[in-house]
């Protein structure tokens, strides 16, 4: 049962090649995932992600609900309209059950916005836990959703918007969020490119779609959006975590929040697996040699044991294989990755590998 | 449609084959085969001199999304490769006939030739 987002005949329209995607007939190409990566860092481009799921959390105890829903904590937004929020929703396990942002709108209304692949449990788990709390979980059915990205980006996008939403989108500042109407504008994205996310109205989604195009704005499938986020260190769920890892392991130790005695779900789990000691760690891979990093490639740390490449791929930005890896604390410098039964020498880094079209780490 | 040149011999496995008027015989992947795989980054050329059977894996390319074995389409003595690869992979993308060529096989058995497919057969195999 494949789903269509609003915008699927504008991506037939624009030459799309189409594939499943978590339920969704969604464009992984227009022609060249390459040609679109160069396009998001060097001039501006558009995502379709009208399938990614919006949430509205409305009452009076919402921001005490949200403090104990998720691992990051919402007093740090709370104290101006629309500041967002990227957090991890855990398991009493202090596994991932998703991440996500939350943008503060007043005391008693949060919007949200989770992946569409964690979609079912998502609403599931967060109507469970908002019952005690008198929370109502609202899914906005009616929006389409489009991410432009890029250098040129909030240029180009401010020059086809309506004079309303132009003001407010303009005065936004990073990592914001303001609604204009029936519309919602965030200064966020997945890209470490500066730009912005649109949610509108799906009548309104295909017009603004082929004015951003006339703009100059290019359309971007899921390939280019996948070789985009992993330079930018950016982690993609149920590829980099998942139920059975925590955020601790998985490069996400700085969206914890634990300053103080707040009780959110996973955190007796989480204190539990500090006070141990976490075995295991998240870092950024540059392959040595030649050839394409890929998820699942074990790596091997000579003395130390072993890890796993959880995302790679080729960058586009760099010309050389990285990958994101879980791999024993211990590991310092340098690692083996074993490719197709040969071990490749592979240079630990920093996340991310690059940040607003500028390489980060040395190759 | 994807361009499916006559003159060439082609695989199931999406190996086209042109036989040179040397003897030997060039190998490369069809249009189709570097549409599915997408931008390629990165050709592992066999070995000069090497021998492989027919249907072997003796190379891989590397696409930005996936990696690929390509396979002999007939059994053989690798005598040449592609050195422009190396620095130009994507010319297997925007060249998949002429300048994306991969190798050269001295074949070992010349009538192995008689069962590859010709262009209609590769097409009608394309559309199953």
């Amino acid at each position: 049962m494949s789903q269509q987002t609003i915008l699927f005949d504008k991506h037939v329209q624009y030459g799309a090649k189409i594939v499943d995607f978590a339920g969704w007939q969604m464009p992984i190409n227009y022609g060249s995932q390459m040609e679109e990566h160069k396009q998001v860092r060097t001039d501006a481009g558009m995502f379709d992600v009208s399938h990614m799921v919006v949430l509205d959390l409305e009452g009076d105890k919402v921001v005490d609900f949200l403090k104990y829903l998720l691992a990051n904590d919402v007093s740090k937004v709370t104290s101006a309209s629309g500041k967002a929020l990227y957090s991890c929703m855990l398991n009493e396990r202090g596994g991932v059950i998703d991440d996500l942002i939350v943008y503060y709108q007043n005391d008693q209304w949060f919007r949200m916005v989770v992946n569409a692949a964690t979609r079912e449990k998502d609403i599931a788990w967060i109507s469970k836990q908002a019952e005690t709390y008198a929370v109502t979980v609202k899914e906005g059915t009616t929006l389409a959703m489009i991410a432009v990205q890029g250098p040129n980006a909030i240029e180009k996008a401010l020059s086809v918007m309506s004079d309303e939403c132009k003001q407010v989108a303009g005065e936004l500042k990073r990592f914001v969020g303001q609604p204009c109407g029936e519309w919602f504008i965030g200064r966020t994205g997945y890209t470490g490119e500066d730009g912005f996310e649109i949610m509108l109205p799906e009548t309104e989604a295909a017009a603004f779609w082929d004015k951003l195009a006339a703009a100059g704005v290019k359309p971007i499938g899921l390939g280019a959006r996948d070789t985009l986020r992993l330079e930018a260190g950016m982690n993609l769920y149920g590829t980099d975590m998942d139920e059975n890892i925590s955020p601790l392991q998985a490069g996400l130790g700085w969206t914890i929040a634990m300053a103080d005695d707040r009780d959110f779900i996973g955190r007796e789990a989480l204190a539990a697996e500090k006070a141990a000691g976490p075995v295991m760690k998240l870092v950024g891979l540059v392959l040595q040699g030649k050839g394409v990093l890929r998820g699942h490639q074990k790596i091997v740390a000579d003395g130390i044991g072993e890890g796993e490449i959880t995302s790679g791929t080729f960058s586009p930005s760099m010309g050389v294989a990285i990958a994101m890896a879980r791999v024993p604390v211990q590991v310092s410098d340098r690692v083996q990755v074993d490719m197709r039964g040969k071990l490749i020498d592979a240079k630990v880094v920093k996340l991310p590998f690059v940040r607003e079209g500028k390489i980060c780490v040395e190759a | 449609m994807s361009n499916i040149p006559e003159e060439l011999k082609y695989t199931a496995s999406h190996e086209w084959v042109k036989m040179n008027d040397d003897g030997t015989v060039s190998v490369g992947l069809t249009e189709h085969a570097q549409e599915l795989l997408g931008d390629i980054v990165f050709v592992e050329t066999p070995e000069i001199e090497t021998e492989f059977a027919a249907e072997e894996a003796c190379c891989v390319v590397e696409s930005v999304k996936a990696a690929s074995d390509v396979y002999m389409p007939i059994s053989g003595e690798i005598v040449d490769t592609n050195g422009e690869l190396t620095e130009r992979p994507e010319i297997i993308n925007s060249s998949p006939y002429d300048d994306g060529w991969i190798f050269k096989i001295k074949p070992s058995n010349e009538d192995e030739l008689e069962g590859l497919m010709d262009a209609q057969s590769y097409e009608d195999s394309l559309e199953d």
